[in-house]
């Protein structure tokens, strides 16, 4: 089976992102496909490497990287999400004129359409969030 | 027909729950996952809310929220099933789509 995977809350403030990542992995575990994982709204800052929890914590964002670089996933930040909220990569550093990035590796920055687009390829969509 | 419909706010937070089994068809699954395992503890307001849609649909929980809310399986309403997020996956291959109600 093909998933795609919606997350539309911040990691430490919401379970979604927990969720999500579990679920994420136990659907890979078992040999299914996860075309995208797709955060949007508060989502987005999942995907920020300057996350520094408490060295007892989990960390969010490295998990997600980590889960990311064991299968190849395709990890998209919504840009007008990310805008707003200062998640950065070159592109986006270079166009908006900023002087940083802080986007974690294996994460992009892409446009509502790749949600579309995930929607359509795969067989489920599951969605976590608020 | 037959659909998953996800549930993660406790029934006594948001409606979520109710709206889920109120909308949702004969046949269908509904996972109780966060606080929304909360939905599925014996002894509650909700019960009965719980139990009447269990004539119809299925009502599962996931293993690890209940464990991290401190309800354990004697406390779970009887009938609904305890799933880990494997049993979530499969619960989503063997519908044919995922509502979240969020």
């Amino acid at each position: 089976m093909k998933l795609a995977v919606q997350v539309n809350e911040g990691p430490y403030q919401h379970q979604a992102s927990d969720s999500a990542y579990h679920f994420t992995k136990a659907a890979l575990e078992k040999g299914h496909e996860v075309f995208r994982v797709f955060f949007y709204h508060d989502g987005v800052l999942n995907g920020t490497r300057l996350t520094t929890p408490p060295q007892d914590d989990r960390n969010i964002v490295n998990r997600w990287v980590e889960l990311a670089e064991k299968y190849d996933l395709d990890l998209v930040l919504c840009v007008a999400a990310a805008q707003r909220r200062g998640l950065v990569d070159e592109g986006e550093a270079q166009r908006n004129g900023k002087d940083a990035t802080n986007i974690a590796p294996k994460f992009r920055i892409s446009g509502l359409g790749q949600l579309i687009e995930a929607a359509i390829q795969s067989d489920r969509l599951v969605v976590f969030g608020d | 027909m037959a659909d998953l419909h996800t549930v993660n706010k406790s029934p006594f937070e948001k409606n979520s729950l109710e709206t889920a089994i109120r909308y949702s068809m004969a046949g269908s699954s509904i996972l109780l996952l966060e606080d929304g395992v909360y939905g599925a503890t014996k002894g509650t307001a909700m019960e009965g809310m719980v139990k009447d849609a269990m004539g119809d649909k299925k009502v599962y929980a996931l293993r690890s929220d209940l464990m991290a809310r401190a309800i354990k399986e004697d406390r779970v309403i009887d009938g609904v099933e305890i799933v880990d997020y494997a049993g979530f996956v499969d619960l989503v291959e063997a519908n044919d789509k995922v509502q979240a109600w969020l």
